[in-house]
This record gives structure tokens, C-alpha cells and sequence, in this order.
């Protein structure tokens, strides 16, 4: 029995009848996860929603002070990556695990790029004395609930910052255990999981984005 | 293997495995898990009295001689975030939910284990964090972390009392994600839906609201942690923030909340009232889809919290016709376990006088909860000792009678022994006769006017107030009672033998202890429950 | 019986369709449409999203209440929104007595 194949039957936890109730029980965890993640998120949202319902053109004034460019490009790789992210299911069930691998780590990467570009903007915005509590002092006269606009910013984006962390050390984790052949056609939900929790990670940004980077533009 | 004439079981799960607490603190078996979390919630149940015990004293005067204003928040937050969030929400679902559901639903155990093993741990640095805020000098917030009180202007540990209950939080999340997905995918061959005893059913539901309802907490008291780290947020009146929006935040959550402390005990209650009078339930889908209605409807009703807050009175109407609205399937619920016992031979064993105290008591509780979501009624009720009756009527009189009901009438499952019935009954009894003492004359001081939360009071107050602390005592021994002879049993108990209450249900059909993966064989279901054959 | 895997092309349509979208989304914030600027982002985004959904995720594979368990967090959330929402929109200064 070659060690893949050994590692698959011990995958095979105690408590499940057979694999396919094993994926099954995987995938609805995950989705239940992403639910309360939808309404983890969704409390900022609505906070969100609830401020800029009174402070129209505060919103206004605080999102045209965020990088449009910056912003744009890590939607564009956090979208690329959640492509390689479901290639890398795909492969995964065709049974290429070692390709699998090698996207997996592309997203991974993708998602290291965020983050820097994201720190990037952070810099920026710290240069610009845009950080409540730390250093806020806001050029031009803004009204005061600009501030609050400022605070949703750095909530929303600082929690998805830690899950695309949290997601690039487990897409390295998962990268790493299928560039070593642990998953087949038969054995793939680590990898499906994982990919799902990415898939989330991209769909607040999806919503993120525009509530803060395309606030103000048209003029 | 008939094990029903000789001592436990000797291969179970309590003596499998290596001996020692390192092999309990390791283990992967909901049964020990559930017994890990009973432990902890043993203790915060006293830690919660212990601060209930110091308000009651301190109530016996009108000058509120025993302590400060200021101490006296203290004691009455502490009471509301221990039993809340330490001993409530977990209790029936973390420890009888853990034990019961892969056995009643025929399963070798939930459908993640380790990630039950983790939300123990959860629990457990949960309430370190908040144990930490206490020794340090408490929390004077109230449990209900109101801004901008919290934010800007209390000089106690909020944070490390925010950050304790944003990680226990997450073990009731991953509790309620594993046993969701345990019902759907684990159940035995034959177990149909609405073949599942309603307990399955009560912690299906429950755990939808769980998993629903605190993520929103999880990020309320974040919120509530940035603002006052860094000074600035969003609840701010100064910069144009909203405090009523905090109370949005917090009330969607915690209105749920509740459902998810009393879902579970109507669940229990369920159970322990068949067996009790030998009969299937009346109307078994009613009860099962009423839960479901509750998990649902509970979530469009928090506004009812804020009434007099600020809130618009048009949302304050819907908010108060909703509130109508999900009293229904409650009521249902109650007309329906009268109507199971109605010409019944009722056998009143301690379980069964718990789940009739239940009846009674959450039957007074939800009953008063009409007179607060009436919005012309709630203005003069809110936040006097009203509504601190009528949840502790629902909380105490219901979830924890439901509670102690379900840990005596699976005892016998859980630990092999019997309990000694004389002492049982009589705990019960002195029970219902001590809650009403302490909890009844609140309802009447809160029609009086008595405000909640204050640590003094007018003089003609005191003898209600009196009255309320002398019933507390009696309470406080009721629950005493239970830890001494059900310890006492562990030692000296009778063997229970498989099935002492001759109850249907897959667990009864195991040894008591269970073995360490449930069944010798994965069970058949061919009927549904409640069975009883006359 | 298992569904088969995608097909690349599948994949990577969504994806040249998420980031036409997502360029959309940009030219389209750029005029001013008053009110309607805010409903078309995220109306953009709900379609960005739901693509992600159901070409990456599968979420049309698998059990139906997956399905489910998705829409009810998107549920919930919105419940949250609108009555705090109606809240907002319905307060009445009240008169001094």
C-alpha cells in the first residue's frame, strides 16, 4: 500500500460511516462557517449602512480619500485567486494532486500580495493622518462623522485582513500537504474546505470594495 | 450482554483509556466532553450564585448598607455574565446535548470531535479571561455592556470581559456547527426527521440560533473592545454615532439568546414528561415545528429591549406584534405537554416534578413577557423588578428546573448509578416553593415601581424585598441539595442497570455507562419515538 | 453518481467575467447617478458574488440545504438591516411637552 493510499484509509475518521459522509459532513461545516462569517461581517456592514444613512457626504468625503488604484488591484488578485483556488479543487478531484499544489501555493501567494499592498495603503493613510486614535488629523475640514467612516474602514478591512492571513496559512498548509500527494480524487475535502473559506474571504471583499473605494468618486 | 442485574457496566466509557485527568483532558468522546463542560458549568452556576447571594443580602436593607453603589453593579454584572453566557447558554446543550445526541440519533459520536474538544477549551479560556476581569476589580457595565457607558466612561476591565465572553462565543458557534451537521448527516439507518426525539429537535433548532445569533455578538463586542482601546468608534454621540445602534447590535444577538437558553429545556422537558406519564407527546410535529417557529420568529423581536431607548415608536409597534407573534408557538407548546399528561397515569419521580415546576413556571414567565411587549405597559415596566421576574421566571423557574430535571433523569445513563429519590423529590418541591418566594414579590415590586439595578431603595419596598431574600435562601439550599446526594450517589449510588426508567429512546437501549463508541452495533430505527406501550 | 469536476473553460470565464465587472463597477462609480451610484455597486457586487458562488463554490452541487445555509446568513443580515433600518428612517423628533 503506497503511503498515499495509507494515508487515505486513516483519513477515514472513527466516527463516519464511509468518506462520502465524511465530505459531506466537511462541506456543510464549512458552509455553516461562512454563514456566521456573512453575519460577522454583516454587523460592520449594517453599522456601515446605519452611518452613512445620516452622513451621506461624510461617507463621501472619507471614501474619496482611499487609494481607488490600490484598491482596484486587490480586488482584481483576491478575484485571480479565487480562481486558482477553484482550479486547484478541480485538479484535486481530476487527481493531478501535485498541479493542485502548485495552485494552491499561487493563491497563497495572491494572498501574501494583498496584504502587502494593503500595508501599503495603511502606510499611506497613516502619512495622511488618517488613522483614528493613533493619528487623526484630517486635511481640507470634513465633518466630524468622517471619522466614523474612517473607524468602519479600519474594522472592515483589519478583520478581513486576519482572515486572508488566517487563509494564506492554511492554503500553504494545504499546499504543502498536496504537493506531497496526500489528496486524491477520493480524499480531496481538506482541500475543498479550505477553498471555500477562501472563496468567502474573496466574497466580503467583493462587498467591501465598493462601500469604501467607490464612495465620492463621481463628480 | 444484559447487564441490567449487575454493577456499572465495567468496559464504558468513564474507565476506557488510560486513567488519569491527561487522558480526559485529551479526549475526543462527546460523553466526556459533556461531562467536562458539566464541571465547568457546576462552577460558574455557584460563582453566579455567589453574586446573587451578595445582591440578595444587600436587598434585605434600603440603605444598601452591604455594599457600594459602585460594588453593587459590580455584583449584579457578574451575576448576568456568569450565568448568561457561563452557565445558561451552555448547560443543557454543551453538557446533556453533548452526552445525548450521537446516542439518541444512533451515531458513535458528533461529527467533529476534535472541534469539540476545542470548544471546551473555548469555554474554559472564556471564562478565565472573565474570572481575570473580576479578580482585578469587576466589570460595573451591567452584562448588557450598554454605551457609551462601556466605551468612554467605565473605569472597570470591560475588555478582558469583552474578550471572555467573545471566546465563549465561538465554542457556542462550533457547538452549534457540529451539532447541526451531526443531525443532518450522522443519524442511524431508520432515523427519519420526524422520527427524532424532541430533544434532537431542541438542539437542532437551537443550535441554528447559535450559530446565527453570536457572530453578531463576536463582533458587537469588538466594537465595543476598539472603542475603548483607541478611543474613537462608531457608538460615539460626539461624532454623530449612535448608541441605539449599539443596542441594535447587542439585542439582535441577545434576544436569540434567550431562545437558546429555553429551546433546549422545552426540549428536555419533552422528554421528560413522556416518559413520565408513559405516553407519546400530543401532537409530536406541532412541537417539533413550534421549536423551529421560535428560532425563527425570536429573531425579529430584540426592538422590544428598547422601546423607551430611542427607538422610533413605528418600529417599536412592529417590534412589540412580533413579540405577540412568537408567544404562539410557546403556547402551543404548553397546551400541548397539558395535553399529553390529560388522563394520564403521571408517575412523579423526580424528573417529572422538574418538568411540571417547567410547566408551571415558564407558563408565569412567558405569560408576564406579554405584558412588557405591550408597548404602552413596557413603559412603565422596563427596567423595574417586572422584568427581572419575568425572565428569571422563564431562565430559572424554566431552563435551570429543565436542567436539574434532565441531569436526574439521565443520570442513571451518564454515571450507571441511581440517584436517591426521597432526597430528589424533595429538592424539587423545596425548589418550586423557594423560586416563587424569591421571584413572585418581584413581580410585585416592579408593578410598584421598584426600579432594577438599584443598590438602595425606598423604605416601603423592604418587606417585598425581604420576603424575595428569605425565598433565596430557601433556593440556594434547593440547589445545595442536588450536589451533595448526587455526589453522594457516585460513590454509593445503586447500578442503574440499561433502562431504569423504562424510556424509550436509542440511549436507554446501550448500557449505562455507554460503551466508548455508543453501541455494539450501529442501531436500526423502524419507529418513532415515544413508543410507550401501556 | 458524484458530479464531475468543472471544466477550465468554465473557470476561467467567470473569472475574465468578474473582472469585466469588477472594471464596470469602476466606470460606472465614476458618474454620477445620485442614489442609483450606490444600488449599481452593489448590485455589481451581489452579481460578483453569486458568480463566485455558484461557479467556484458549486454551491448548486451537494445537498440542497447547503443551499440553504447560504441564503440564510444573506437572510439574517438583511433582517438586521432593514429594522434597524426602519428604525432610522421612522424617528420622529418629539415634541417638547
Amino acid at each position: 500500500m503506497s503511503e498515499a493510499s495509507a494515508t487515505l484509509v486513516a483519513h477515514r475518521a472513527a466516527q463516519f460511516d464511509d468518506a462520502a459522509q465524511q465530505r459531506e459532513s466537511s462541506v456543510l461545516g464549512m458552509w455553516l462557517f461562512i454563514a456566521t462569517e456573512v453575519l460577522f461581517f454583516g454587523v460592520l456592514f449594517a453599522g456601515y449602512t446605519f452611518s452613512r444613512v445620516r452622513f451621506p457626504q461624510a461617507f463621501a468625503d472619507g471614501g474619496a480619500r482611499t487609494d481607488l488604484l490600490l484598491g482596484s488591484i486587490e480586488t482584481g488578485i483576491l478575484l485571480l485567486s479565487s480562481c486558482l483556488a477553484a482550479l486547484a479543487v478541480r485538479d484535486v478531484r481530476f487527481g493531478a494532486c501535485r498541479a493542485a499544489g502548485r495552485l494552491l501555493w499561487g493563491t497563497a501567494m495572491l494572498g501574501v500580495a494583498f496584504l502587502v499592498l494593503h500595508g501599503v495603503e495603511y502606510h499611506a493613510e497613516y502619512g495622511e493622518a488618517l488613522v483614528p486614535g493613533i493619528r487623526y488629523h484630517p486635511s481640507g475640514h470634513p465633518q466630524p462623522a468622517m471619522m466614523i467612516f474612517f473607524c468602519l474602514y479600519y474594522a472592515i478591512t483589519g478583520f478581513h485582513s486576519l482572515h486572508v492571513a488566517i487563509g494564506v496559512a492554511l492554503l500553504s498548509r494545504m499546499a504543502r500537504e498536496a504537493s506531497r500527494g496526500a489528496f486524491s480524487a477520493d480524499y480531496f475535502a481538506p482541500v475543498e474546505v479550505t477553498a471555500l473559506y477562501w472563496h468567502l474571504v474573496d466574497i466580503v471583499w467583493i462587498f467591501v470594495y465598493p462601500l469604501v473605494y467607490l464612495v465620492g468618486r463621481s463628480t | 450482554m444484559n447487564s441490567s442485574d449487575r454493577a456499572p457496566h465495567p468496559e464504558n466509557y468513564l474507565t476506557a483509556g488510560e486513567p488519569g485527568l491527561w487522558s480526559w483532558l485529551r479526549t475526543h468522546d462527546h460523553k466526556r466532553i459533556g461531562i467536562l463542560y458539566a464541571v465547568g458549568i457546576t462552577f460558574f452556576f455557584f460563582l453566579g450564585g455567589i453574586a446573587a447571594t451578595l445582591i440578595r443580602l444587600n436587598l434585605v436593607t434600603p440603605a444598601g448598607t452591604l455594599m457600594s453603589a459602585e460594588t453593587y453593579n459590580k455584583a449584579f454584572t457578574l451575576h448576568g455574565v456568569v450565568m448568561v453566557w457561563f452557565f445558561l447558554i451552555p448547560s443543557i446543550p454543551a453538557t446533556l446535548g453533548n452526552f445525548l445526541l450521537p446516542l439518541m440519533i444512533g451515531a458513535r459520536d458528533v461529527a467533529f470531535p476534535r472541534l469539540n474538544l476545542f470548544s471546551w477549551y473555548l469555554y474554559v479560556g472564556g471564562g478565565l479571561f472573565t474570572i481575570g476581569a473580576l479578580l482585578l476589580g469587576g466589570v460595573d457595565t451591567g452584562w448588557t455592556f450598554y454605551t457609551p457607558f462601556s466605551t468612554m466612561f467605565s473605569n472597570t476591565h470591560v475588555v478582558l470581559a469583552v474578550v471572555g465572553v467573545f471566546v465563549v462565543g465561538f465554542s457556542s458557534i462550533l457547538t452549534g456547527i457540529n451539532f447541526i451537521v451531526t443531525v443532518h448527516t450522522m443519524r442511524a439507518v431508520g432515523m427519519h426527521w420526524f422520527r427524532l426525539p424532541l430533544f434532537v429537535w431542541a438542539l437542532y433548532a437551537t443550535s441554528l440560533v447559535m450559530v446565527l445569533a453570536t457572530p453578531v455578538l463576536a463582533m458587537t463586542l469588538s466594537l465595543i473592545a476598539l472603542e475603548r482601546l483607541l478611543g474613537v468608534g462608531i457608538f460615539d454621540p460626539a461624532l454623530g454615532g449612535d448608541p441605539l445602534l449599539f443596542q441594535h447590535f447587542f439585542w439582535f444577538y441577545s434576544h436569540p439568546a434567550v431562545y437558546i437558553m429555553i429551546l433546549p429545556a422545552m426540549g428536555v422537558v419533552s422528554e421528560l414528561i413522556t416518559c413520565g406519564v408513559r405516553r407519546q407527546i400530543f401532537g409530536y410535529r406541532f412541537m417539533a415545528w413550534s421549536m423551529m417557529a421560535i428560532a425563527v420568529i425570536g429573531f425579529m423581536v430584540w426592538g422590544h429591549h428598547m422601546f423607551v431607548a430611542g427607538q422610533s415608536m413605528y418600529a417599536g409597534i412592529v417590534f412589540s406584534i412580533l413579540s405577540f407573534v412568537v408567544a404562539v408557538p410557546s403556547a402551543i407548546k404548553v397546551f400541548n405537554w397539558v395535553a399529553t399528561l390529560y388522563k394520564g397515569t403521571i408517575d412523579f419521580h423526580a424528573p417529572m416534578l422538574y418538568a411540571l415546576g417547567f410547566v408551571g413556571l415558564f407558563m408565569l414567565g412567558g405569560l408576564t413577557g406579554l405584558f412588557l411587549a405591550a408597548t404602552a405597559l413596557d413603559v412603565n415596566l422596563t427596567d423595574t423588578y417586572f422584568v427581572v421576574a419575568h425572565f428569571h421566571y422563564i431562565m430559572v423557574g424554566g431552563s435551570v428546573m429543565a436542567y436539574l430535571g434532565g441531569i436526574h433523569f439521565w443520570w442513571p445513563k451518564i454515571t450507571g448509578r441511581l440517584y436517591p429519590e426521597g432526597p430528589a423529590r424533595f429538592a424539587a418541591i423545596l425548589m418550586f416553593f423557594g423560586f416563587n418566594f424569591t421571584f413572585f414579590p418581584q413581580y410585585l415590586l416592579g408593578y410598584l415601581g421598584m426600579p432594577r439595578r438599584y443598590h438602595a431603595y425606598p423604605e416601603p419596598f423592604q418587606w417585598l424585598n425581604v420576603l424575595s431574600s428569605a425565598g433565596a435562601s430557601i433556593l440556594a439550599v434547593s440547589y445545595l441539595m442536588p450536589l451533595c446526594y448526587l455526589g453522594w450517589s457516585l460513590w454509593r449510588g445503586a447500578p442503574a442497570g440499561t433502562n431504569p426508567w423504562r424510556a424509550t429512546g436509542l440511549e436507554w437501549t446501550t448500557p449505562s455507562p455507554p460503551p466508548v463508541h455508543n453501541f455494539p452495533l450501529p442501531p436500526v430505527v423502524n419507529e418513532g419515538p415515544y413508543r410507550y406501550r401501556p | 453518481m458524484k458530479p464531475s469536476p468543472p471544466s477550465l473553460r468554465s473557470q476561467l470565464l467567470t473569472l475574465a467575467a468578474l473582472l469585466t465587472l469588477l472594471a464596470l463597477t469602476i466606470v460606472l462609480a465614476r458618474i454620477s447617478l445620485g442614489p442609483l451610484n450606490v444600488a449599481v455597486a452593489l448590485a455589481i457586487s451581489a452579481c460578483k458574488a453569486l458568480l463566485v458562488m455558484i461557479v467556484f463554490m458549486r454551491i448548486g452541487e451537494g445537498h440542497p440545504f447547503l443551499r440553504v445555509v447560504a441564503a440564510a446568513g444573506f437572510i439574517w443580515l438583511a433582517l438586521l438591516l432593514v429594522l434597524a433600518l426602519a428604525d432610522v428612517y421612522t424617528r420622529v423628533p418629539l415634541p417638547l411637552p
